[in-house]
């Protein structure tokens, strides 16, 4: 971990911790309701001062209390199109199985890439410190996650193919050879 | 300090619990249900289902003279579940005439009303109207302006403290003719007609207010706030500011309930799933510690990593040390305490309930 990483996940941490006080509140709007408050937004006073914890001008988390649900919304290191392009994917695969992962919300608040929500009913049925973990993990691995697809995507065949060049499957085992030998020979140095 | 005695229900959250005076039953608000639990040995065991409400049951009062239970839910109702000699309860709805959730219910100690508080901005004072058979309420709703999330008696039953999302803790006199005796003049006010506002503090940083308790001698207020803070107000008398506002802020997580032990401590706990001791009077308060004794046998130690274990939790789970118990008895968040056991002012057991479905009886 870089380090950089460690304070900034640390800040992560425990102002989640902080935010994740959660209790069962009926909606004061809608009769016989009970809605997550950050979203519905219709109560003033049950919602908290949004809080954004920046580590450079690309990476952030935006954290936004209420008295019964909490939004986290994170912005993924871009640094140029190619990454662009993963995290989008990436975070495409993910919202389109929001269903069966509870917590994740189907549409990214704008200018974050994803956006979790978590209400009193999620922290009833699971550990306050492990959903805490979990996000702090997810921020941890989602880096390293794309820096490797990255580095795949380098080493893969471009998805054109010139007449007269080599073909497709030449190119592919070109690079899986290339990409064997860079790593023998990077190994004993790193 | 003598272990506290943990009886773990179930597995989901407990919104309130009440004891019968004999404490023997054990009323629990679960989900759409009350759940009536008796004392079987040293267990509880499942006696009867109260069912009545079609949305979460908030809160739940048992009567420790006359055995009614009241319970309240967000589905706006409340209802009086009166104890017939063979042991069934049968409901009455009470006329609260609000449109939003009831979140809180206590009775008062005279036992002849009870305050109900509401995400309407209300407060209705809940009595008993003989000649239509019917309980009805009066509304105080002057200056509140947000849910009210809890209320407590003054042990006149007559002064309601309460505490809203609007951050204010206010008091107010719920004196209705005919039901209560005129109170005695004390340093809330003197002459105290309906909806007068008594007293009314907000807390410092505008946190929304989780918990009220008037001291036992009723010539104090505590709050607890969503600040971390807990505040104790002495009032010196009618049109006077008061003698003191003493604010305890901690670097705990917010507090859910609080109760007094003695005019001198005070026991609260909440999102920290353990309680903690506040000491102090007039001249100042301070937190004097956890009542949880720490390192109890029987939580990790007692398996302390044998090669074996390591390497058997290392290909199960893919890590070596298992962290998902917390070292304290609750679980998860505590959300009511109320004393268990006492003698004169002073509380000798306190039970606790929280989101883990635990009630825990603790010694002070």
């Amino acid at each position: 971990m870089s380090q950089s990483l460690r304070p900034y996940l640390q800040a992560v941490r425990s102002s989640l911790t902080a935010a994740l006080c959660l209790s069962n509140f009926a909606s004061q709007t809608a009769e016989r309701h009970n809605v997550p408050e950050i979203e519905a937004q219709t109560s003033p006073e049950v919602l908290l001062t949004p809080l954004t914890i920046a580590r450079n001008e690309n990476e952030r988390v935006l954290i936004e209390p209420s008295i019964n649900s909490i939004r986290i919304s994170i912005r993924i290191k871009q640094a140029d199109e190619i990454e662009h392009i993963l995290v989008h994917k990436f975070t495409r695969f993910l919202t389109q199985r929001a269903e069966s992962f509870f917590i994740l919300r189907r549409k990214p608040i704008k200018g974050y890439d994803i956006s979790f929500l978590i209400t009193n009913f999620h922290t009833e049925e699971m550990l306050k410190h492990k959903l805490v973990d979990f996000i702090i993990q997810f921020m941890e691995e989602v880096d390293k996650e794309i820096s490797e697809m990255k580095l795949f995507v380098r080493f893969s065949p471009p998805n054109i193919t010139c007449n007269g060049g080599p073909g497709l499957t030449d190119i592919t085992q070109l690079n899986a050879r290339a990409r064997f030998v860079a790593e023998s020979f990077l190994t004993p140095f790193d | 300090m003598a272990a506290p005695e943990v009886h773990h229900l179930f597995h989901n959250p407990i919104a309130d619990h009440s004891f019968s005076a004999d404490r023997k039953t054990l009323a629990i608000a679960r989900d759409t249900t009350v759940e009536l639990y008796g004392k079987v040995g040293s267990a509880f065991k499942l006696k009867d289902e109260l069912k009545g409400h079609d949305k979460t049951v908030t809160s739940v009062d048992i009567a420790p003279n006359s055995g009614r239970i009241v319970s309240c839910s967000q589905d706006r109702n409340a209802l009086v579940w009166e104890p017939s000699p063979q042991g069934v309860y049968k409901p009455t709805l009470v006329l609260l005439r609000i449109n939003r959730a009831a979140t809180f219910v206590r009775w008062s100690p005279s036992e002849t009303k009870f305050a109900v508080g509401s995400g309407d901005r209300v407060i209705a004072v809940c009595y008993f109207e003989e000649e239509n058979d019917w309980w009805v309420s009066k509304h105080l709703k002057k200056p509140i302006r947000s849910t009210i999330t809890t209320v407590a008696w003054h042990p006149n039953s007559v002064l309601l403290a309460a505490g809203s999302t609007d951050a204010h803790a206010r008091v107010f006199s719920s004196f209705i003719k005919g039901v209560d005796a005129r109170p005695d003049p004390g340093v809330w006010g003197e002459r105290l007609p309906f909806n007068t506002v008594c007293g009314e503090y907000m807390n410092n940083s505008a946190g929304w207010v989780h918990a009220v308790a008037f001291s036992p001698s009723g010539d104090a207020l505590a709050f607890a706030a969503h600040d971390s803070s807990i505040t104790v107000v002495y009032p010196s008398g009618p049109d006077l500011p008061p003698k003191a506002i003493i604010s305890i802020s901690t670097q705990l997580l917010p507090f859910m309930s609080l109760i007094w032990n003695g005019e001198a401590e005070i026991i609260a706990a909440g999102y920290d799933c353990e309680a903690f001791r506040f000491k102090g009077g007039v001249q100042g308060w301070q937190l004097s510690g956890t009542l949880e004794a720490k390192g109890r046998p029987g939580l990790g130690e007692g398996r302390e990593e044998s090669a074996l274990n390591m390497f058997k939790q290392m290909d199960l789970k893919g890590k070596t040390k298992d962290d998902t118990q917390l070292k304290t008895v609750h679980q998860n968040t505590i959300t009511t305490l109320r004393p268990f056991e006492s003698s004169g002012a002073a509380v000798k057991k306190f039970s606790s309930s929280g989101v883990d479905g635990r009630i825990v009886i603790w010694h002070t």
